[in-house]
C-alpha cells in the first residue's frame, strides 16, 4: 500500500501547483493518522523529540510545529521540547566543525519555539548508573482503555503539582525524582537558550570518548556502541527534564535496514521492540517512532518541496566501503534490492508490523527476569532444548 | 566538406581555398552549449568538494545531451572522490534520488531525457554515508 501511494503521488507530481497541496495533505495526514491509532501520547504530555538534524528528523520536527500551530484544525496536543546529541567526538569531528554544526541546528531550534538540549557524547561519562535501570511504569495499562489511561495520566499529573506544592504525594513521580537525583556528579547537559559555558566537555573527555570506541575492533560493533550510547543520554535527558515520551525519526526504510541488521546481529527476539512504533522497555519513558511509515523517498521529496531544513552530519559509517559493517552491507543490500523491485521496503514493514511487543511481565516476588544491562532487553541466552537421538 | 583540388580548377587557382560544402544532409545536427544548475543534497555533496550547488556549462556536442552523458560527465569532471558511492555502471548508485525540475526522474526517462537549457537537477542520498 506504501507503494501505491508512492506511485499515485509520483505521477501526480508532473503539474505541481495543487498536487502540491495534495502530496502534504497526504503526508500529514500519515503522520496524524499513526499518532492516532496508536494513542499512546496523551494530552498534555511532555515529549522529547530526537532530531540529528537529517531528513527524517528534520520532517518529524516540521510536522509537529506544524500539528502545534494555532491555525490546525484539531491542534496536536502535547508538549515537545527537542534533544541532539553531538557524536563529533565518535566520527572525528574538530571542535570548529561541531561548533558549526551545533551553531545550524540551533538556529533551526530556535525558530521552533520550543526548548531544546544540546548534549555531547562526553556526557556519558557522567551518567549515573540509574539508566541501566528500569523504572516499572506509573500503572500497567495494558487492559485499561485510551480514556482511562488519559484520566489516570491527567490525575498523576496534578498530584504532581500538589507535591510541589507540599501536598500529596505520588509514588510514580517520586521514583522519577530519585532516578534523576541519583548522578553523583553535577549534569552537564547544556540547556538551550541560556548557555554560560563556553564549553562544557574537557579535551580530556572526548580523547576518552574516542579510545573507547577505538577499542572496539569492528566498525559493527562501534556502531551498536554509539547507538546504546546516544540510547542512554536521550533517555536521562528525558528523566531529568520531566519527559515521558521520546519520539525518535526512524523512517520505513531505515527500519526496514534495522530489522535485517538486528537478526543479523542476534536480537531477532526483540525485533518487535527495536522496530515497532512504540518501545517499552524503560518502563517510564517510552520510545515512539511516528515516521516509521514514510519511505526515505517520501522523506526526500518532502523537505525538498516545503524546504525543510536540515542538516547533514558525517556518521561513523559515512563514505566506508559496502562491506565495512553489518548495517552498511544490509542498506546496500536492500536499497538495490528496492531498484528492481519496489515493493521491498514496504514489504519487510508489513512483516514488522505483524510482530507485537509482548507487555514485559510483572515482577513476582523473588522472581527476577534477567535482563542485557546495556539494551535492557530480556536476556535471550537459553539455549533451546535439544532432541538427543536415541541410539538402541 | 570537401575541398576543390586546385588541380581540377588550374584556370583559376585563386579559388582553391572555397570550401564546398556538402549538402546539408549528410551535416549532424550541432547541439549548443546548455546551462545546468545542478544540486547535491543528503550527503552526495561530500563527494564534490562539500559544495551543494554547481552552475556548470555542458560542451557542445553532436546529439542533444541526455542524461546518462551528463553523469558520465559528472564522473569525468565533477566528482572528486569515491565514484563508485554516487555511480553504479551507467546510472546512479540505488539510494540516490535524481530530481530534475522537481519532479522525479522516473516521470521523465531517467536516463533517456534529453536535457534543455537552464534545467534544473538534484541528486538526493537517502542513505546513511555520502
Amino acid at each position: 500500500m506504501c507503494q501505491v501511494d508512492e506511485d499515485y503521488i509520483d505521477a501526480q507530481l508532473e503539474t505541481k501547483a495543487g498536487l502540491r497541496d495534495c502530496f502534504k495533505e497526504y503526508f500529514v495526514h500519515k503522520f496524524r493518522a499513526m499518532l492516532g491509532k496508536n494513542r499512546l501520547i496523551f494530552p498534555g504530555e511532555k515529549v522529547l523529540l530526537s532530531v540529528s538534524g537529517g531528513p527524517a528528523s528534520s520532517a518529524l520536527l516540521s510536522q509537529v510545529q506544524e500539528g502545534l500551530s494555532p491555525e490546525t484544525p484539531k491542534k496536536l496536543r502535547f508538549v515537545p521540547g527537542i534533544i541532539y546529541v553531538d557524536e563529533g567526538a565518535a566520527c572525528g569531528q574538530s571542535l570548529e566543525e561541531r561548533g558549526e554544526i551545533k551553531s545550524q541546528l540551533e538556529t533551526i531550534f530556535r525558530a521552533s519555539g520550543f526548548p531544546f538540549y544540546v548534549v555531547h557524547l562526553e556526557a556519558v561519562f557522567s551518567l549515573p548508573s540509574s539508566v541501566l535501570q528500569c523504572a516499572s511504569s506509573a500503572s500497567d495499562r495494558r487492559n485499561e482503555s485510551y480514556k482511562e489511561a488519559v484520566d489516570g495520566f491527567i490525575q498523576s499529573a496534578c498530584s504532581e503539582t500538589q507535591r510541589e506544592t507540599g501536598q500529596g504525594s505520588n509514588s510514580y513521580t517520586e521514583v522519577q525524582t530519585l532516578l534523576s537525583e541519583l548522578s553523583t556528579q553535577e549534569w552537564s547537559g547544556e540547556v538551550g537558550i541560556v548557555t554560560n559555558k563556553s564549553q562544557p566537555f574537557t579535551p580530556e573527555q572526548t580523547e576518552a570518548v574516542r579510545t573507547l570506541l577505538a577499542s572496539v575492533k569492528t566498525l559493527t560493533a562501534r556502531e551498536e556502541l554509539l547507538k546504546t550510547l546516544r540510547q542512554h543520554l536521550i533517555l536521562h535527558t528525558a528523566r531529568v527534564r520531566g519527559y515521558s515520551k521520546v519520539m525518535m525519526g526512524d523512517s520505513c526504510s531505515r527500519l526496514a535496514v534495522k530489522l535485517l541488521t538486528n537478526i543479523s546481529l542476534g536480537r531477532g527476539a526483540f525485533l518487535a521492540m527495536d522496530t515497532g512504533f512504540s518501545d517499552p522497555r524503560y518502563g517510564d519513558i517510552a520510545i515512539v517512532r511516528p515516521m516509521r511509515e514514510y519511505s526515505s523517498k517520501e522523506i526526500a521529496f518532502y523537505n525538498r518541496m516545503f524546504k525543510v531544513p536540515s542538516v547533514f552530519t558525517s556518521a561513523l559509517d559515512t563514505k566506508a566501503p559496502e562491506k565495512a559493517s553489518i548495517h552498511r552491507l544490509t542498506e546496500s543490500f536492500i536499497s538495490k534490492l528496492q531498484a528492481d523491485f519496489p515493493s521491498t521496503v514496504s514489504t519487510i514493514y508489513r512483516t514488522s508490523e505483524k510482530l507485537n511487543t509482548a507487555c514485559p511481565r510483572p515482577i513476582a516476588d523473588g522472581e527476577l527476569t534477567e535482563k542485557c544491562l546495556l539494551c535492557l532487553c530480556a536476556l535471550d541466552t537459553g539455549a533451546g532444548e535439544r532432541h538427543h537421538s536415541s541410539h538402541s | 566538406m570537401r575541398m576543390t583540388s586546385c588541380q581540377e580548377t588550374e584556370e583559376e587557382p585563386r579559388f582553391c581555398n572555397v570550401a564546398v560544402r556538402r549538402p546539408p544532409r549528410y551535416r549532424a545536427k550541432m547541439a549548443a552549449p546548455i546551462d545546468l544548475h545542478l544540486e547535491f543534497g543528503g550527503g552526495a555533496e561530500l563527494l564534490f568538494g562539500g559544495v551543494k550547488d554547481h552552475h556548470v556549462k555542458l560542451p557542445s556536442q553532436s546529439e542533444p545531451w541526455n542524461v546518462k552523458q551528463l553523469l558520465a560527465w559528472i564522473k569525468t569532471n565533477l566528482l572528486r572522490e569515491r565514484p563508485e558511492l554516487f555511480i553504479q555502471g551507467d546510472t546512479v548508485r540505488p539510494g540516490i534520488l535524481v530530481l530534475i525540475n522537481d519532479a522525479d526522474w522516473e516521470l521523465m526517462g531517467e536516463l533517456d531525457y534529453m536535457l534543455e537549457d537552464q534545467d534544473n537537477v538534484v541528486f538526493i542520498s537517502t542513505l546513511h554515508g555520502g
